[in-house]
């Protein structure tokens, strides 16, 4: 079961290398949706340092589902999904692992970059760590959320329009609690509970997620 | 059922172990999606499929490691190597490989050479070589289902793929294929069902 854990994580990190086109893509994505803001709301200090988690939050929000939609596509389209239903592993197993090799390649550079955009917005040094901690907590879960959203819309034409409709409304309490975060640590209230609470998300994602994407993926497939 | 369409019904059979068999039937008459209820990726609208007398829904993953299964899709990623895309294949079937036996595998389909090549430059029937290496790594899995496993195959791989099937039988493994070239395989026992054409024969 490990094997087949290790294979998948692997294997996906080696396509997303060998196609780097497609996580750049997301990466730059990200970086210029939250640099526009700056430019379209004018140069005041308050005002940036207010709406800095927002946008920084809302913008990963959409990132993440643009990375969605090649989560299961490519296999679904060359027969791999079919090979990974008969596999010998359990099939919540294998999409746990392609969730994760899928957070590495489009979740985690958002939270590494996170820090250098926030400074745009002259957002506080010492709550830079807060704003990626709720990131690093939150974007497995939007990949997870997304992952069952996936699953269900594969194959649909026009699956791309449902996916974010479906998925969209899914990810506001993630929203709301991540973002809440740095604007909890920045008025001193500290971000501990909302820390907390996207952790408690997390490990109810994790543990519910892969087996719902796997009943959703087991009947597109049909 | 596909649909709304009734493709067969009342079909009934039994593959004990060495035996093989042969589904037949003109296009659309439902071939694909028999071997894909027999595998358990379709549910059958009425009825079931049993393996060493149990339902293999009940089976899960005790049936799947004993089944190897080879689409219509070839199930190759074009941005890996021949080596790369069957060691994958092999270990999300739970078959465990050495490198050696994979190179030894893509030889035995005529894939020397190969190896290291990204799938993106083989061509078609060159793919199909390399999702089919997997049979020579499965000589343990007692069932093999293989859906259309000549197409785009020359006449020499063609060949060695029926003596492989024909090798495999005659070691006491069931393998249901399908298939709409005229060609028999030489084994002991061997069952054929038409499709389309009344009741089973």
């Amino acid at each position: 079961m490990t094997a087949a854990l290790r294979c998948v994580i692997v294997r996906d990190l080696l396509l997303a290398a060998r196609r780097s086109s497609d996580v750049l893509t997301v990466l730059l994505f990200f970086v210029i949706v939250v640099s526009l803001f700056p430019l379209g709301v004018g140069p005041e200090p308050a005002l940036l340092r207010t709406i800095a988690p927002g946008v920084i939050w809302v913008a990963a929000l959409l990132a993440s589902m643009l990375a969605l939609q090649r989560m299961f596509a490519s296999d679904h389209a060359d027969g791999t999904l079919e090979q990974m239903l008969l596999g010998a592993t359990p099939l919540g197993i294998t999409v746990a692992a392609k969730v994760f090799a899928h957070w590495v390649t489009s979740g985690l550079p958002l939270v590494l970059i996170s820090p250098v955009l926030a400074l745009q917005f002259d957002f506080p040094q010492e709550l830079l760590g807060v704003l990626a901690l709720s990131l690093a907590l939150g974007t497995p879960v939007l990949s997870l959320i997304g992952a069952i959203g996936a699953a269900l819309t594969l194959g649909l034409r026009g699956g791309g329009a449902l996916l974010s409709l479906l998925v969209l409304s899914l990810y506001v309490p993630v929203l709301i609690i991540g973002a809440g975060a740095s604007e909890a640590a920045a008025s001193g209230l500290g971000g501990h509970a909302q820390l907390l609470l996207l952790g408690a998300l997390l490990v109810f994602a994790w543990a519910f997620a892969p087996w719902a994407t796997a009943v959703a993926l087991r009947i597109s497939v049909e | 059922m596909r649909g709304e369409r009734k493709l067969f019904g009342a079909l009934n059979f039994t593959l004990p172990g060495g035996e093989l068999l042969r589904i037949g039937g003109a296009n659309g008459s439902g071939k694909t999606s028999l071997l894909r209820i027999a595998c358990g990726l379709l549910e059958p609208t009425r009825g079931e499929v049993r393996w060493g007398g149990e339902d293999i829904r009940r089976l899960q993953e005790e049936f799947r490691r004993q089944l190897v299964y080879i689409g219509h899709a070839d199930a190759i990623k074009e941005d890996l190597t021949s080596a790369e895309n069957l060691q994958i294949a092999c270990t999300l079937a739970g078959v465990r490989t050495r490198p050696a036996q994979i190179g030894e595998a893509l030889r035995r389909l005529g894939l020397a050479g190969c190896e290291h090549l990204l799938a993106r430059v083989l061509s078609r029937g060159q793919r199909r070589r390399v999702a089919l290496a997997r049979l020579a790594l499965s000589e343990q899995v007692p069932l093999w289902v293989l859906d259309e496993p000549f197409t785009a195959l020359d006449a020499a791989a063609m060949d060695y793929v029926r003596g492989m099937i024909a090798e495999q039988v005659a070691r006491g493994a069931s393998v249901i294929y399908t298939t709409h070239h005229g060609t028999e395989i030489a084994a002991g026992t061997a069952q054929r069902i038409e499709l389309g054409s009344g009741p089973a024969a």
